[in-house]
């Protein structure tokens, strides 16, 4: 364990910044989000960021290849493979697990090489939450925000920041790091650790836990007369799949700049009625199988196919941002009511 | 240099058939010639217009023709339609190929094999049906179901009657819609029709085409007396990935493109009606 002095902070920054580029959340007037660090940008002390971490490894839109036409002839042109590595600051321990639901999709076989590449370059430093909020029920799924997983762990305590390697990229990035840290003892942040597992546990959702979804078959959960009610009032904005840092969903598409088509990859929603459109008819065609869709992914489907993980790490941001104020917690509180 | 699965190799469209009023089935090669990849009959692949989209198609041809891959395809949205205005020549994306395909070298095997087509369904079966016809001695007696609108909207109509039929083990049963003027074939629909050949259960059967033909063709077959365990379809849902990642193709927590497009259909009794 090491620790450096608050007032340190932008050298600390600024060291790290030297070798790689380096990204943290910032305040900005919609809340927190994610920035390269410059001399003078400060650490945002909000829980969480507006936008989740997914982004790094998984952008909103990406270019995955250009055609050349002359006459019938294609060239198909490959983009370049980025090459910068790159710190990723202050990542909250529901988004770091996010990243391990992301990796179960795009690392498995056929490889997504786009993503695998982002996530052997970057360095995750998770940042410890000592003031969770009423939205948040990480520890449904098994986290602790006291003990975030990450490359390097992270916690603010008093007038310190107490940082531990987790892996051999943690360890390189704390080495780089050498002369501004000093030793610290892992007792310094125990008395934070146990008053964040306490006040998480005392939240409305403390208590929230998945596991009884298992108890239920597949078409049992497919076919409960509850989605009907539960899915009435969904405006299918899709608001919560893209804050959400598991969504994974992505579309195709492409546009001709008078030079080269440009094919690119960007996130996808299946709240969204064209979704599953094709031209001779669509599988979910109204809102209430979208809705279904989107729940039984995450806390069926997902888990189904990878060893019983949920789709979801608690983060809570789509229990802020539905405008209608539907959410995980409250489907799966109905689903299970219906079984019990 | 990035060689990530989502993106294309390029093939050449050297001949153009046009089977009906609307499918035409197009030959691919790689541009130096020979197939731009290996399948095994009931796989798909990707194929690209850049400036029109991208779209998932079954590979019509048989993995036993060395030289080229066929793809039958209908018109009837933007993509498919911008296919059709292709001239020979005409360099195509194209990526795969995707799927489990059909079970031809275990479940299959040795079995007698009944395949009932409706329409553009024909597309994913001539893949397996040919492919069974060259490996004859792996396959015990074939029979043949295919039914379509009108006489003119018989995909591969001249191959089925100068070749399936003259083939010896294989009957070839053709129905329409519709009586028709120069047709004095059968009349009626597939799953009717089925009911009335009546067919040995011991057979392993092959269904394609529209859901509700499958559906109602599965029932007629379940009538028969034959066991889901023994009957397989083939499906198509909108895809853009072809690797399992995209999210949309999804029946239950089975994708179509990596667990599917081949599912046997005691299979599907446990999976959602999202198809």
């Amino acid at each position: 364990m090491k620790r450096v002095n608050r007032s340190k902070l932008g050298d600390l920054f600024a060291k790290i910044a030297e070798a790689e580029a380096l990204y943290l959340p910032v305040d900005a007037p919609e809340g927190a989000r994610y920035e390269k660090w410059a001399p003078g940008k400060k650490l945002s002390n909000a829980t969480n960021t507006v936008r989740s971490a997914k982004d790094f490894f998984f952008p909103q839109t990406e270019r995955l290849y250009d055609v050349k036409r002359s006459g019938k002839t294609l060239e198909i042109e490959p983009p370049e493979t980025e090459t910068e590595s790159f710190v990723l600051f202050g990542v909250r321990a529901c988004d770091v697990r996010s990243f391990k639901i992301l990796d179960s999709v795009f690392l498995a076989d056929p490889v997504d090489t786009f993503y695998k590449n982002r996530r052997e370059r970057a360095t995750v430093v998770a940042l410890a939450c000592d003031r969770p909020e009423e939205t948040c029920f990480c520890g449904a799924f098994g986290i602790d925000a006291a003990a975030p997983e990450g490359d390097v762990s992270a916690w603010f305590e008093g007038d310190f920041l107490y940082l531990k390697a987790q892996s051999e990229k943690g360890e390189a990035l704390l080495a780089k790091l050498g002369d501004l840290l000093e030793d610290a003892d892992e007792k310094d942040v125990e008395t934070q650790q146990m008053r964040t597992r306490w006040m998480l546990s005392a939240l409305p959702l403390g208590k929230v836990s998945f596991e009884g979804m298992k108890k239920t078959d597949l078409m049992d959960h497919f076919k409960n007369e509850k989605w009907r009610s539960l899915s009435e009032a969904c405006l299918g904005c899709g608001t919560c799949t893209f804050v959400c840092p598991t969504c994974q969903c992505y579309d195709v598409k492409e546009f001709d700049d008078g030079r080269k088509i440009r094919k690119f990859r960007c996130w996808d929603s299946c709240m969204y009625s064209d979704f599953t459109l094709m031209a001779h008819g669509n599988s979910r065609n109204s809102q209430l199988e979208r809705f279904r869709q989107r729940f039984m992914h995450k806390l069926v489907y997902h888990p189904n196919n990878h060893d019983g993980e949920f789709g979801c790490v608690g983060c809570g941001r789509c229990l802020q941002k539905c405008p209608i104020g539907m959410n995980i917690v409250k489907v799966e509180k109905a689903l299970e009511a219906t079984h019990e | 240099m990035n060689n990530d699965v989502l993106i294309p190799r390029v093939g050449v469209v050297t001949d153009i058939r046009t089977d009906t009023p609307d499918v035409k089935t197009f030959r691919v090669i790689a541009p130096g010639g020979g197939k731009v990849f290996e399948h095994i009959p009931g796989q798909c692949a990707m194929l690209s217009l850049p400036g029109a989209g991208e779209g998932m198609f079954s590979i019509t041809s048989s993995p036993t023709n060395r030289e080229f891959m066929e793809f039958s395809i209908k018109k009837c949205g933007c993509l498919t339609t911008a296919l059709h205005e292709m001239e020979p020549g005409q360099q195509v994306g194209i990526r795969g190929p995707y799927g489990n395909g059909f079970p031809v070298d275990t479940a299959f095997k040795g079995k007698d094999m009944l395949f009932i087509a409706g329409g553009i369904g024909l597309a994913p079966l001539r893949s397996v049906i040919n492919y069974c016809r060259d490996k004859r001695a792996d396959y015990g007696k074939v029979e043949i179901v295919y039914g379509a609108r009108s006489m003119d909207d018989l995909v591969d109509y001249r191959e089925i009657l100068d070749e399936w039929m003259t083939d010896e083990g294989v009957a070839v049963h053709l129905t329409i819609d519709r009586p028709q003027e120069g047709w004095d074939g059968h009349v009626g629909f597939v799953p009717t029709y089925v009911k009335e050949l009546g067919f040995d259960t011991n057979m392993t059967a092959v269904i394609c085409g529209p859901p509700i033909m499958i559906k109602f063709t599965l029932a007629g077959l379940t009538d028969l007396g034959f066991d889901k365990t023994q009957v397989y379809t083939t499906m198509e849902l909108r895809m853009k990935c072809g690797v399992g990642k995209c999210g949309r193709c999804n029946i239950g927590d089975k994708y179509v493109c990596k667990d599917g497009p081949v599912f046997r259909c005691d299979q599907l009794e446990n999976m959602p009606d999202e198809y």
